[in-house]
C-alpha cells in the first residue's frame, strides 16, 4: 500500500519536473494562432472592422473577441479560410462593417491637391509620398486600397480606381461549359 | 560515317495525325509588309520592356523601341523603317482578348536598317556577349519564348557536356523549323557554333524527329562540312522517333542523352541545355550579322488553299498573312500554334509576335467542337500518356474541387499543357483548362500574398516609427526644459543669493524670466500706425481718446447696476 502510493508520488513528481522543464524550456513566444489568423488576413490595414489594423483583428478573433466576419476586403473567401481553420461555422459578410468591393487603389489628382500632407499621415503602409505644400501622389504597388487617406482630404482630391485586369494578371477561367440541347436529325 | 547514336524513351505521348505535307510543298515566301505593323511591347517571359519611342518618331529597321526591364526581359525592335503613329493599347495574341501596350509603325516602303555591325562575343566578356544578346530581343522561338541570354550561361561549372538542339517539331501542322532546317542549314549550324562556344559545351546532339527527312539530310550535310572544318566529329544530327511530343525539351534531352532532370531542378546541373533551331539562327543574325530578331518564318496552315511557310516582319496583322493562303469560306477561327498546345486568338487582326511559330486557320468541319464532358472514370490512360510522368487524373480532381494545395503536391508546375491527357481521354474532360486554371490561380494567389507580406511589414514599420518619433519629441522636450531651468537658475544665481530650495530657486527664476521676457516684449510692441505722427493726426488721436474716455465715464453707473 505505502509503496504504491509512493511509486505514484514519485512518478508525479518525476513527470511534474519534466513537463515543466519542457515548459520553460520549449516555451513559445507569441501566440501561434494569432501569427495564423494574421496571415490568411488581407493586410489591407483599413480598420472596417473596427480594429486599428490586421493584427488586433487577429488579436480580437483569438481572445474570442470579435467574430470572423468583420473583414470585407478579406470577403467570403477569407471568412471561409478563417471558418477553417478555427473549426467554426462560415457567416456571410456582416452588413455593418461594409462590403466586398474590387481591389482598388488611391489616385491622386495632381492638379488639386494643396499639399497639406494629412493623407500622408493618414496612410496605414506609408505608400503616399510628398512634403508640406508640395504635391503628393500615391505609390500604386505599395497601396492596399484601405480607403483611410479619402475622408482627411481637405479638397477631396483622392478617388479610389479599381484595379483592371490586364495580360499578365488575367487568370483562365473555370472550365464551364453551355450545356445545349442536342440537336434532333428530322424523320 | 557516324557511329549510331543509342537513343532512350520517354513515358507516354501520342500519334496524332501530322498533317505537316500541306505547308512542306513550297519553300519559305517572304510575307509582304502589311500598311501598319502593330508591335505588341511585351513578347517574351518576363518584365514589360519600357517603350523608347513616342508617336511622331521615325524610326529605322532594326531600332529598339522597347527597352529590356528587370532581369527577365528582352527588348523589342522596329521590323522595318517608318514612323511611328501611335504607343497605344491594342489588342494581344492572348487568349484573354486584352489589350497591351503596342508601338504602332506606319512603314515608309524605304526598309532602312540602322547601322549594322556584327557583335565580336570572343573579345567580349560573357555578360557583355548576355547583355547584346538581351538588347537584341532574341528569345526561344520554339514557342516558349524565354529570353535565350538567361539560358546562355554554363551554370556553377563553367562548362557543359552536350548543347541539345531541337528540330524535332512535334506538333501537328507545323513546319516552320523543317523548312528552316532544309534551307539555312548552314546558318543554323554557326549560330550553334557560336552558342557551343559560349557555353563551352563538348558536343552537340540535332535532335530532328524521322518524318523530316529532308531536314535531317541537309542538317546532316552542313554538320558534316563544320565536322570537317574542326576536324572532329562533335556535331551530330540525330533521328528521333516520331511521338508527340518529342519536341518538348526535357522529353528530347531524354531521347538524346537518357538524362531526366528531376523536379526543381535546372537542366545545366546535369550538363545540358536546349535550344530551339530557330533560335540558334537568331543568334547567328544578331551576333555575326547584327540584325536584332525582326522576323520570324510561319507557318500558315489548316483551313486554308495554301498552306505554306513565311518569313514574316513581327507585328504583322495574322489576318494579312491569312489572305496570302486564300482562307476557306468556312473558316472561323484562328490558333496561334499547333491543335494541341495553341490558343485560339480573340481576333484575326492580332499581330504575329516572337512566339508565333504557327497560325493555324480553324473551322468547325476541322476542328470540331469538343464532345460534351463525361465524368471521369480512373480508367488511367492519362497517366498512361503523360510525358512527364505525372498523375493527371490526380490534379485534375484537385483543380476541379479548387483544393489547389494539393494540385501542386502532385506536381501541377511541372505540367508541360502538352495536352496528351486530354487527346487520350475517353469521357472528353478538357483536362488541360483545368490545369490552366489551377495554374494562373496558384499564382495569382502567390502574388497576392506577397503584397500582403509587404503591406505588413509596413505598417508594422510604420507602428514602430511612430512611437520612436513620439519617444524622440518626448526626450527633446524634456531635454530642453531641462536645459532652460539650468540657465534660469544659474542666471538667478549670479543677481542673487540662493534662500530657498534649489527647486523653488529654479522654478522662481523660470517664473522671473518669464516675466522679464514678457515685459521686454510689451516694450518692444508698438502698435505701427501711432509713430511718426502729423500734429493733426496727434490731435485728432487724442480727441478720440477724450471721447472714450467720456463714454467709459457714462458707462460706468450701467456696469454698476449691471454687477
Amino acid at each position: 500500500m505505502f509503496e504504491a502510493i509512493l511509486v505514484m508520488a514519485l512518478g508525479a513528481i518525476v513527470l511534474g519536473a519534466a513537463l515543466g522543464y519542457a515548459a520553460v524550456r520549449f516555451r513559445v513566444e507569441g501566440d501561434p494562432l494569432v501569427e495564423k489568423i494574421d496571415a490568411i488576413l488581407p493586410q489591407t490595414q483599413c480598420g472596417q472592422c473596427g480594429f486599428p489594423g490586421c493584427k488586433p483583428y487577429a488579436q480580437a478573433i483569438a481572445k474570442g473577441e470579435a467574430d470572423i466576419n468583420c473583414c470585407p476586403p478579406g470577403g467570403d473567401e477569407g471568412i471561409h479560410k478563417l471558418a477553417d481553420l478555427l473549426g467554426r461555422e462560415f457567416k456571410s459578410l456582416s452588413a455593418e462593417h461594409g462590403i466586398e468591393k474590387p481591389k482598388s487603389v488611391a489616385v491622386i489628382d495632381e492638379q488639386r491637391c494643396i499639399g497639406c500632407t494629412l493623407c500622408i499621415q493618414a496612410c496605414p503602409v506609408d505608400a503616399i509620398v510628398g512634403a508640406a505644400k508640395q504635391m503628393h501622389t500615391i505609390v500604386a504597388d505599395q497601396c492596399t486600397g484601405c480607403e483611410l487617406c479619402l475622408p482627411p482630404c481637405p479638397v477631396d482630391c483622392i478617388s479610389m480606381q479599381p484595379i483592371g485586369e490586364s495580360v499578365e494578371t488575367w487568370k483562365w477561367k473555370y472550365p464551364v461549359f453551355k450545356i445545349a440541347p442536342a440537336q434532333r436529325e428530322a424523320a | 560515317m557516324n557511329a549510331v547514336q543509342r537513343l532512350f524513351g520517354f513515358h507516354g505521348g501520342v500519334k496524332p495525325a501530322y498533317n505537316k505535307e500541306a505547308s512542306t510543298g513550297l519553300p519559305i515566301a517572304v510575307a509582304p509588309t502589311p500598311t501598319l505593323l502593330v508591335i505588341p511591347l511585351h513578347q517574351s517571359i518576363g518584365g514589360v520592356p519600357r517603350p523608347l519611342v513616342k508617336a511622331g518618331d521615325r524610326v529605322l529597321k532594326g531600332q529598339r523601341i522597347g527597352g529590356a526591364d528587370g532581369n527577365v526581359s528582352s527588348a523589342v525592335h522596329a521590323s522595318t523603317s517608318g514612323s511611328v503613329v501611335a504607343v497605344e493599347m491594342r489588342l494581344m495574341p492572348h487568349t484573354s482578348g486584352l489589350s497591351a501596350l503596342c508601338v504602332v509603325i506606319e512603314p515608309d516602303g524605304c526598309d532602312e536598317w540602322i547601322p549594322r555591325q556584327p557583335f565580336d562575343f570572343r573579345s567580349a566578356t560573357p555578360t557583355q556577349t548576355r547583355d547584346y544578346l538581351r538588347d537584341a530581343g532574341v528569345v526561344g522561338l520554339g514557342g516558349a519564348v524565354f529570353p535565350s541570354y538567361l539560358k546562355l550561361n554554363p551554370g556553377k561549372t563553367g562548362k557543359l557536356d552536350t548543347l541539345v538542339l531541337n528540330g524535332a517539331e512535334c506538333e501537328p501542322f507545323i513546319t516552320c523549323d523543317d523548312l528552316l532546317m532544309r534551307e539555312r542549314a548552314e546558318t543554323i549550324i554557326k549560330g550553334t557554333l557560336i552558342m557551343r562556344e559560349m557555353l563551352s559545351a563538348g558536343q552537340v546532339l540535332i535532335g530532328i524527329e524521322d518524318n523530316k527527312p529532308e531536314a535531317i539530310a541537309a542538317m546532316e550535310v552542313a554538320a558534316q562540312a563544320a565536322n570537317q572544318a574542326a576536324g572532329d566529329s562533335s556535331i551530330k544530327v540525330v533521328s528521333v522517333p516520331t511521338r508527340y511530343p518529342a519536341g518538348g525539351a526535357k522529353q528530347l534531352m531524354r531521347v538524346l542523352t537518357g538524362i531526366e532532370v528531376p523536379h526543381g531542378k535546372r537542366s545545366t546541373d546535369y550538363g545540358l541545355q536546349c535550344f530551339n533551331v530557330g533560335t540558334a539562327y537568331a543568334i547567328y543574325e544578331a551576333i555575326a550579322l547584327g540584325q536584332p530578331l525582326i522576323s520570324r518564318i510561319v507557318t500558315v496552315a489548316g483551313n486554308v488553299e495554301r498552306a505554306r511557310n513565311y518569313e514574316v516582319l513581327l507585328g504583322t496583322p495574322m489576318r494579312d498573312l491569312v489572305a496570302l493562303c486564300g482562307p476557306r469560306a468556312d473558316s472561323d477561327r484562328v490558333i496561334m500554334g499547333g491543335p494541341m498546345m495553341g490558343l485560339r486568338m480573340p481576333s484575326d487582326e492580332v499581330p504575329v509576335v516572337k512566339a508565333a511559330n504557327c497560325v493555324l486557320v480553324g473551322s468547325k468541319q476541322l476542328f470540331p467542337p469538343p464532345p460534351p464532358e463525361m465524368p471521369c472514370i480512373r480508367c488511367g490512360e492519362c497517366a498512361k500518356a503523360c510525358p512527364a510522368d505525372l498523375q493527371p487524373f490526380e490534379m485534375y480532381w484537385f483543380s476541379r474541387a479548387k483544393i489547389f494545395g494539393k494540385a501542386q503536391e502532385y506536381n501541377l508546375f511541372d505540367c508541360i499543357e502538352c495536352g496528351c491527357c486530354a487527346y487520350v481521354c475517353p469521357s472528353r474532360i478538357p483536362l488541360v483548362d483545368y490545369y490552366r486554371f489551377a495554374k494562373s490561380e496558384i499564382w495569382a494567389r502567390e502574388v497576392e500574398k506577397e503584397a500582403a507580406d509587404v503591406a505588413r511589414e509596413r505598417y508594422e514599420f510604420r507602428l514602430l516609427r511612430e512611437e520612436r518619433e513620439k519617444q524622440e519629441k518626448a526626450a527633446k522636450l524634456a531635454a530642453k526644459t531641462a536645459a532652460g531651468r539650468e540657465k534660469a537658475a544659474a542666471a538667478l544665481a549670479e543677481v542673487e543669493k540662493p534662500a530657498v530650495t534649489p527647486e523653488q530657486d529654479a522654478k522662481k527664476a523660470l517664473i522671473a524670466a518669464a516675466m522679464e521676457r514678457a515685459r521686454e516684449q510689451k516694450a518692444q510692441a508698438h502698435p505701427e500706425n501711432t509713430i511718426n505722427l502729423t500734429p493733426e493726426q496727434q490731435a485728432e488721436v487724442e480727441a478720440i481718446e477724450a471721447r472714450r474716455a467720456e463714454i467709459r465715464e457714462m458707462a460706468k453707473p450701467h456696469l454698476r447696476q449691471d454687477d
